[in-house]
């Protein structure tokens, strides 16, 4: 297959700037130098492919891939599912979505976390799945706890889901974070404004679906991931007098 | 009025956060929980060329080790293909050309191994010095960064590089060159990124 055109350019008005200031840490690690625009070569133009190999079948069920026989994690059990498209509003089929989460009660499974809230000896918090020839992808688990981080002396963060998606061009390497419909927190967290519009920070919080809840079972969250777009052929050589 | 164009929207980027080991690092993070961890081996085993060992710190504002980054190194073989079905050729068995190391908690240094890349085509013509795409991130780094590993001991490529060469300001491309040292007999590079100040690396849009 002959190498496809460029990936269109991100919209940097769009993302958070590096720099934002009431996000205290980016301070002092947020390059102050212009980023360089180069146009985009193989190099930017491929990335990583994985496959059903790389990952199991229990790996997007966070209830169920860290509890112990006959249990599982504790909290209000979610189905979190959608489609990872492109800007041509195309599906993206057979990408890998990584997903991290505190437990119901917003601690992590983790040695940096010290927040008073316990861990759940039956949930992990860490799930991953490939998108199917539709570019859709489902993982069930628990809702996260919003929990306490040092921004502020009182910052809370809201109820959130981390994602990291692949796509199939190293351009489009992301990562970003998922929030619920209805989250009081959300308008006051930071890390959310460090978005600069509404539009985009809505486009970050996933609708409640009752159509997709699994009754008497399991309550549904929708959150359709859009990775960038692509020009369908490599546009490279210059026109003569260009 | 005009006519509305179709296209949809990026995801807007976030952190990825202190806990950013538990999604894709685990092992790190302190738990078992996969078979298999993702990104350990970037080479293989039948990868041809040289072993190589990439070693660095990333460094704040400050001046102070970040160490809760997670670094993505994405290459292409030896012989300058990368494993992607868009690109002609093949590669060696098991050679993945993708891997994602973290720092360590308490230096914040991080490594990973490797074999040296080959020299892979530019545009138009133009052929790239053999270099690593690397992408950073970490809480505090609101969308990922991208730079590019370069060799100090392929300066002739490096001089004729396009990406290289389109730095206007001679003086920061040094911050793409790895240095090229040995440690019981094996061959290691430093590659230190600075965020921020003065020595800042080159962070592309890309
Ligand atoms: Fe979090």
């Amino acid at each position: 297959m002959p190498l496809k055109g460029e990936f269109y350019q991100r919209d940097r008005e769009w993302h958070p700037p590096a720099y934002t200031h009431d996000y205290k840490t980016s301070v002092a690690r947020s390059p102050q130098k212009s980023l360089i625009s180069l146009d985009q070569t193989v190099s930017e133009i491929t990335g990583p492919r994985f496959g059903h190999s790389d990952i199991a079948a229990l790996d997007n069920d966070l209830i169920y891939n860290y509890a112990g026989e006959g249990q599982s994690a504790i909290g209000e059990r979610i189905i979190l599912h959608g489609r990872v498209l492109d800007e041509n509003a195309r599906p993206v089929p057979n990408t890998l979505v990584e997903a991290w989460q505190a437990n119901a009660g917003g601690r992590y499974r983790h040695k940096k976390d010290t927040y008073l809230a316990p861990i759940d000896p039956n949930f992990g918090g860490c799930g991953r799945t490939l998108t199917d020839e539709n570019g859709y992808y489902f993982f069930r688990t628990v809702k996260p706890g919003a929990y306490p981080w040092r921004n502020w002396v009182n910052s809370w963060r809201p109820a959130h889901i981390h994602l990291s998606i692949f796509g199939t061009g190293f351009t489009q390497r992301l990562i970003t974070q998922c929030y619920f419909e209805g989250d009081p927190l959300l308008g006051k967290c930071p890390i959310v404004k460090t978005i600069p519009t509404q539009e985009g920070r809505d486009s970050l919080v996933a609708a409640l679906d009752m159509n997709a809840t699994i009754p008497l079972d399991t309550i549904a969250y929708k959150f359709d991931i859009v990775l960038r777009g692509r020009r369908s052929t490599l546009f490279e050589n210059r026109l003569e007098g260009n | 009025m005009v006519q509305k164009l179709e296209y949809l929207k990026e995801t807007p980027s976030q952190t990825a956060g202190p806990y950013v080991h538990i999604g894709l690092a685990p092992g790190a993070a302190g738990f078992d929980i996969y078979e298999r961890e993702l990104g350990q081996d970037i080479a293989g085993p039948n990868a041809k060329g040289e072993r190589i060992r990439i070693e660095g710190l990333v460094i704040d504002g400050t001046g102070s080790p970040v160490k809760d980054v997670l670094l993505e190194a994405w290459q292409a073989n030896a012989d300058g293909i990368y494993p992607h079905p868009e690109v002609d050729g093949d590669v060696e068995e098991g050679f993945r050309g993708w891997g994602r190391v973290i720092t360590n908690f308490e230096t914040g240094e991080w490594g990973f191994d490797t074999v040296k890349p080959g020299c892979v085509p530019g545009r138009n013509g133009s052929t790239q010095a053999p270099h690593i795409n690397l992408w950073i991130v970490a809480r505090g780094i609101n969308v990922g960064l991208n730079t590019r590993i370069y060799f100090d001991d392929e300066a002739e490529a490096n001089a004729k590089d396009p990406i290289i060469n389109m730095i206007e300001w001679e003086n920061r491309r040094a911050t793409l060159i790895a240095k090229r040292g040995e440690r019981d007999g094996q061959v290691v590079y430093r590659f230190d990124v600075y965020l921020q100040g003065e020595s800042e690396t080159v962070f592309f849009d890309i």
